[in-house]
């Protein structure tokens, strides 16, 4: 598994996926392979894989600190905590100043799998967002 | 201090720059070290505790022998007694005393092996829990490092292209108004092919003479006439 194999199945997954949604990969090269992936129309919100060693990260990211309505950010931590469980296999992180929602599989996990799981954490990013709406500027 | 302690100061204290390692470069290979060395420990404790478990088992098999020579040998003595033969059953009391001896120190023995057996045995589940715990935490610091990676090549994507430009509500606004836009024209294809059949069907009927007919100059005249009368 190499995000190079995977981009190869979800681009020749096209129209056939079970997930209703088209993916588009776009391999980003640094130290460490990076593959965007673009579900078609919702453009503005790209999913970011890496693979490592033992396990596949999908990382979403939701906002910045900036965006966050002052006196709000505590309640907004609360409910992000509180909804953190509730959220299907996604959850909440923070890298630098970026709040984030990814998830993790095993390295060992199927393409299959990986399809379901960007399609669930595509589906969140835009559900909590919603939700947080109201702490957001 | 450990490694979770470690990794959330380096974060809190801004290596996020591109670049800048969040962990120690050398950390990993002292990780990796450690593993290695926690499982040559592992192995050897695991082949010293073979041995140790083969000797106990032989040794407990020589006690075992000793105690029914012992109640072997006690039986001679008594039926020697009971046939009168004094002389005899001192030469069979001092076999027992001799035998019993040799049990005491077997016993020792024994005891002993099963004391390192026991040792052993703990060596090897605290190293096997030593081993998955430095495995647990050089995943951490790999997946720390991989991340700070992949997000400094995320950034520099990121610039190049105007994703960042919008905020979260935006970006959710965008994507609602386009989800909008596909059903508006999910809906209105259904509605135009719902009125295509409904007009193919008028079509029909009209062919059939059924139905609303054309206004033509003849219905008009018609109309007229029966309004003067």
């Amino acid at each position: 598994m190499n995000i190079h194999t995977l981009a190869d199945y979800l681009n020749t997954l096209a129209d056939e996926s079970d997930t209703g949604m088209v993916f588009d990969c776009q391999p980003i090269s640094g130290e460490v392979d990076v593959l965007q992936i673009t579900v078609l129309g919702r453009e503005e919100l790209p999913i970011f894989v890496s693979v490592t060693d033992d396990q596949v990260l999908c990382i979403t990211y939701l906002w910045d600190k900036s965006e966050v309505k002052e006196n709000k950010m505590n309640d907004m931590h609360v409910s992000m905590l509180e909804m953190n469980i509730p959220m299907p296999l996604s959850s909440f992180s923070k890298i630098g100043d970026k709040y984030v929602i990814f998830g993790a599989l095993a390295i060992s996990s199927t393409f299959n799998d990986i399809e379901h799981e960007l399609a669930v954490l595509s589906n969140n990013a835009l559900e909590i967002i919603d939700d947080m709406s109201d702490y957001l500027i | 201090m450990s490694i979770f302690k470690k990794i959330m100061t380096a974060i809190r204290g801004g290596a996020t720059e591109v670049g800048e390692s969040i962990v120690d470069a050398n950390a990993t290979r002292i990780f990796e070290q450690e593993i290695r060395d926690a499982e040559n420990h592992l192995t050897k404790a695991k082949r010293e505790l073979t041995g140790v478990m083969a000797q106990q088992m032989s040794s407990s098999r020589d006690v075992d022998r000793i105690k029914r020579e012992i109640i072997e040998h006690e039986g001679y003595a008594v039926q020697a007694l009971e046939k009168g033969d004094e002389a005899l059953a001192l030469a069979v009391a001092e076999k027992i005393s001799a035998l019993e001896s040799e049990l005491s120190t077997q016993q020792q023995a024994l005891d002993s092996f099963e004391g390192n057996a026991q040792r052993l045995k703990e060596l090897v589940k605290k190293s096997e829990r030593q081993v998955a715990e430095y495995k647990r935490q050089l995943s951490m610091v790999k997946t720390t490092e991989s991340v700070q990676k992949a997000t400094s090549a995320i950034t520099d994507n990121f610039s190049s292209s105007n994703s960042k430009l919008l905020s979260a509500k935006d970006s959710l606004e965008r994507i609602k108004a386009k989800q909008q836009k596909f059903d508006d024209r999910m809906k209105a294809a259904e509605v135009l092919e719902s009125e295509n059949s409904d007009n193919s069907l008028e079509a029909k009927l009209k062919e059939a003479g059924i139905g609303a007919t054309n206004n033509n100059a003849n219905s008009v005249l018609e109309r007229l006439k029966a309004k003067q009368k």
